[in-house]
Parts: C-alpha cells; structure tokens; sequence
C-alpha cells in the first residue's frame, strides 16, 4: 500500500498535518503504538526540517508485510556536509524555527534513533531526500 | 497521581480536557525544545512548557503525551485547542514559573524521566 502527502515549505501552521496523517492512517491498520510511535517520530522531525528549511516536499510511505518505507524528499537547498549535520547540536535552523521549539541540532540525530534504517541523500541547490526504514516483526 | 491533583497544586486552569482529569500520570518533563520532548520513551508523562503554539500540540501527539501544563502565564491559543480536543488531552495553563511548577509537582510526587 502506497500514500503521499505533500508538505508545503516555509508554513509552520500546517508542520505535522502529513505526520499525522499517516499516524492516523496506521493507527487504522492496527501496526503496534510503538512502532507507530518511532515512525511518527522520525517523520515529525523530517516533516518539521521540510518546512523549515525547503521550498516543498513530500512524504511517501509504502506498507509492505515486514516493513514501513518512508521517503521524505524535498526542493530545497539541500545538506552541504551530511556528517555534520547528522552530529548533535549541529543546525543552521533561522531564529523563527527555533522559536517554534525546533533547531537545535536535535533532528537528523533523532531520526536515526528512531528509524531501523536512516538513508539521507543531498544535492545542494537542489534538495534532500531521506529514507526511513521501520521493521514490523522485530 | 490523577490530573486533578496536578491541577490543584499548581493552581491550574484547565483550558481543555475536564473529563479527563481522573487520568493518572507519573512523570514529569519540563521543556521548551520540543526536539528534546521527541527523544523521550515514556508513558504517562506530563509536559511542562512555556512555548505556546501549535508544534507544541503536534509534538505531544506525535509523542502520545496527553497532558500539557503551560507555565509562565502562558495562553493556549485557538488553533492549538483543534488539534488537541481530537486527541484528547489536558491542557493546564499555571502562572507559576517553570522551576517553580516543577518544584511543586516533584514535592507531590510527580518523578522525573531521568
């Protein structure tokens, strides 16, 4: 099963309408809270570096028997340096992010926490794309 | 403890969630960097909070936290009371400051994550 959700770069008021789209449409296929919990969570911090940070994006999520593949890909400026923005404490966020609660250098280091697999490819100028991998039968 | 008693000691006002207020909670996490909010594991948790916006109620549902307590004087605005009402939390306003809410609920037993 595939959905994609779009993600609208720059507008905080709608940061984590798709995250919790898909929270709901898992719910609704009964996967285990806790799984939900680490899947939303890492999809959160990738949708709220989307908006804060491109001009637009999207998440696809595709459900299969013994995984849940995530893609979050945007337009943007994309990561000069992956490694150093995977260290924590690392960010460039602007001053209206953090003030959203965000920007610390707390995202990227997070998402791997939460992701079975983290796959995170950059082309500056152009955009990001990040590949979550969450294993149903762990 | 029951969320009524965490209203009671911090002199709370309870924007939403009244019919809930016999849910038990057992910790307490005090932040405004919700990035830090989204590392945590824990169940029954209350968040304690000075940001007030929208990502803080998208946090605590991404998190499954179903209490929030804003210190500080801090309002809940109208467009965080949507999002919050579909997934059933508390939400507490206090005019305490953070340290001192916080000082409170550990004092009636609220514990720390870590």
């Amino acid at each position: 099963m595939k959905f994609k959700y779009e993600i609208e770069g720059g507008n905080f008021s709608k940061a984590g309408n798709a995250s919790s789209a898909v929270k709901k449409m898992l719910k609704q296929l009964n996967v285990p809270p806790p799984i939900i919990k680490r899947l939303v969570v890492a999809l959160y911090e990738g949708e709220v570096n989307v908006v804060a940070h491109a001009w637009n994006g999207c998440i696809q999520v595709d459900i299969e028997p013994h995984r849940i593949f995530v893609i979050i890909e945007d337009e943007g400026p994309g990561i000069p340096d992956i490694d150093q923005a995977m260290q924590e404490g690392y960010s460039t966020a602007s001053q209206a992010v953090r003030e959203m609660g965000f920007g610390a250098g707390m995202g990227l280091p997070n998402m791997k926490k939460n992701a079975d697999e983290l796959n995170i490819t950059s082309e500056v100028g152009k955009g990001t794309k990040v590949e979550i991998t969450t294993l149903l039968n762990e | 403890m029951k969320i009524e008693n965490l209203v009671d000691v911090l002199d709370g006002n309870v924007v939403m969630g009244e019919e809930f207020l016999q849910k038990e909670v057992l910790f307490g996490f005090a932040s405004d960097l919700m990035s830090d909010v989204l590392t945590l594991d824990t169940d029954k948790l209350v968040l304690v909070t000075g940001l007030n916006n929208l990502q803080t109620i998208r946090t605590a549902e991404m998190a499954d936290i179903e209490c929030i307590v804003f210190v500080r004087n801090k309002r809940v605005l109208p467009p965080m009371l949507e999002i919050a009402s579909e997934h059933e939390m508390v939400l507490i306003e206090c005019r305490f400051s953070m340290f001192g809410a916080i000082a409170r609920l550990h004092d009636a037993g609220l514990k720390p994550v870590y």
